[in-house]
């Protein structure tokens, strides 16, 4: 599924709802069936900076495709990348750089976008971006 | 005056506002306290009527506000109880009062002298200490807490030798909203020679220091706590200690008389007042202190408790929540978690009620790490919030755990 499609089937996903409640609800859910990180990679090199609560996030490319794998000890915070690792997981590199992230606002989570929340939304799409990036620089070599 | 609630909310325009389409509960009073009508005419007032620079104008505007300056200094002395209006500093706020103090200390201390902070003080009352310690090879000492989050005076009083040069201690813990007991801490260092500083941040909103009766050497707070404006704070400062220190920042209003051989520096409270000031957030602050004197302090600290009291038996009710920072002696300040929930999932939920608390480690890494947590949700009250909003509050709360777990 392209990165596109996955967005589509999620702002579907979340039309259902029509309160902040039940999206958040369904978002805890999300977090959960997470595809766990294994506890080894739970370094402090893979934490992401700038959230309040603890994110790790590794990636790995496997037949031209990055696999994320992400946790949190917050539990909202893991709904929100389970969400991004739905839409960005199992992608090519370069699919990954030119997607854009409006779906977020789309399926009402637009107040975890803002760079001042201490969420670090922002910060994980950039290290996902990021990722995306070096291994990008990678295939070309 | 009795203590009318509804008239004092009244006073408040913010509080009528909704957040995330509910009425607002704002309970992080210990991050900024909101600003009463009086304050903001007074802002209003400033700007509208008579805005010019202080100290240096012979025209009408200058001296109507440079009146304005100083009276506000010595209404912050009478409040205070300060022995002098000069010893009443302005500065930027509680940091930039603590950072003039260990400037000037940086031409005192000697390798081998020791400083003293405790282990519930707040990031900016650590680091600039670290700094000062890098540069003139003093060391800094701790004074351990305990489990219900009190500072253990035996061990204070062990650190305590003649080397002591500077005891720092924050009147109340901004994470945990213990008082500490400052009148015994200052007594104890004094015996030895030590000066004490104070950081008043988390307690003038609550309580009224008596500055000349503690026999504080340096107290620093700041007005934004207080319903004054951002940007503006104070930093009392004993006259031979004034004298003593050299001065922070160099500019105008600072000197007396400058050539390119020497510059002669201004007296007391100039010396430390560098440039043109925040002025109307000086003016504000003398307005903001009228506002909690009217009201009163015994009135607001009699209220408080009693929120104090019923938000800790209301969430206790709340299986499996525990509130870090126990004492007998604290402010409406509660700190707390709930087992298996990460205190930043209770902020995000709460916040969508309409209720504004803090969460994470209040900026007192060395307490979360005491307590082995990687935060905190901290509900903190003042004096115009309300019972039926810490009800909000607990409502809130078990609806997250419902959600959460």
């Amino acid at each position: 599924m392209t990165i596109q499609a996955i967005q589509e089937e999620l702002i579907d996903e979340f039309s259902m709802f029509d309160d902040w409640m039940q999206r958040y609800e369904y978002m805890i859910e999300l977090g959960k069936s997470l595809p766990l990180i294994d506890e080894n990679l739970k370094t402090d090199d893979k934490l992401i900076k700038g959230c309040q609560s603890k994110v790790w996030l590794n990636s790995e490319i496997k037949d031209g495709k990055i696999i994320f794998t992400a946790d949190s000890d917050a539990i909202i915070t893991k709904g929100i990348i389970a969400v991004l690792v739905r839409v960005f997981s199992n992608q090519k590199p370069q699919a990954i750089l030119d997607a854009n992230t409006d779906f977020i606002d789309e399926i009402g989570l637009k107040e975890h976008l803002s760079p001042t929340r201490a969420n670090g939304l922002v910060s994980m799409i950039k290290q996902m971006k990021m990722y995306a990036f070096a291994y990008q620089t990678q295939l070309k070599n | 005056m009795p203590f009318d609630i509804q008239k004092i909310r009244n006073d408040f325009p913010i509080l009528s506002r909704k957040v995330n389409g509910y009425p607002l509960v704002y309970l992080d009073n210990a991050a900024t306290s909101q600003k009463p009508q009086q304050v903001i005419d007074c802002i209003v007032d400033y700007y509208s009527n008579y805005n010019a620079n202080i100290h240096r104008g012979v025209h009408t505007l200058s001296q109507e506000a440079t009146d304005a300056y100083e009276t506000a200094r010595k209404k912050i002395q009478t409040h205070f109880n300060a022995k002098e209006a000069y010893e009443i500093i302005f500065t930027a706020g509680t940091t930039h009062g603590i950072n003039l103090v260990a400037n000037g200390f940086s031409e005192i201390l000697k390798k081998g002298d020791e400083i003293i902070v405790s282990a519930m003080e707040h990031h900016s009352n650590i680091v600039p200490w670290q700094m000062l310690c890098e540069k003139t090879g003093a060391l800094l000492k701790v004074i351990p807490m305990n489990e219900e989050g009190i500072l253990v005076f035996s061990e204070y009083e062990k650190l305590l030798s003649e080397k002591t040069k500077l005891v720092f201690v924050n009147h109340i813990s901004n994470a945990l909203g213990t008082i500490n007991p400052i009148a015994e801490i200052i007594e104890k260092a004094h015996e030895v020679g030590a000066a004490v500083l104070i950081d008043g941040a988390q307690s003038c909103s609550h309580i009224k220091p008596d500055l000349q009766k503690l026999d504080a050497d340096f107290y620093v707070t700041s007005a934004h706590k207080m319903c004054g404006p951002t940007g503006v704070g104070i930093l009392y400062m004993k006259e031979e200690w004034g004298n003593k220190l050299p001065p922070y920042q160099g500019g105008g209003e600072m000197i007396a008389e400058v050539t390119f051989e020497k510059t002669t520096y201004a007296g007391l409270p100039h010396k430390f007042e560098a440039g043109t000031p925040n002025i109307c957030g000086g003016i504000a602050f003398g307005a903001a202190i009228d506002y909690l004197n009217a009201i009163g302090f015994e009135a607001i600290e009699k209220y408080e408790n009693k929120l104090l009291k019923y938000a800790t038996e209301k969430l206790l009710e709340i299986e499996g929540l525990k509130i870090y920072g126990t004492g007998p002696d604290k402010t409406s300040v509660v700190s707390f978690n709930v087992e298996g929930i990460h205190p930043y999932d209770i902020g995000t939920i709460v916040d969508k009620l309409g209720i504004a608390v803090r969460t994470g480690h209040h900026c007192a890494q060395p307490i979360m790490e005491f307590y082995k947590i990687p935060g905190t949700v901290r509900a903190s009250f003042a004096f115009y919030n309300t019972m039926e909003e810490v009800d909000a509050l607990v409502a809130a709360v078990k609806k997250a755990k419902l959600m959460l777990s």
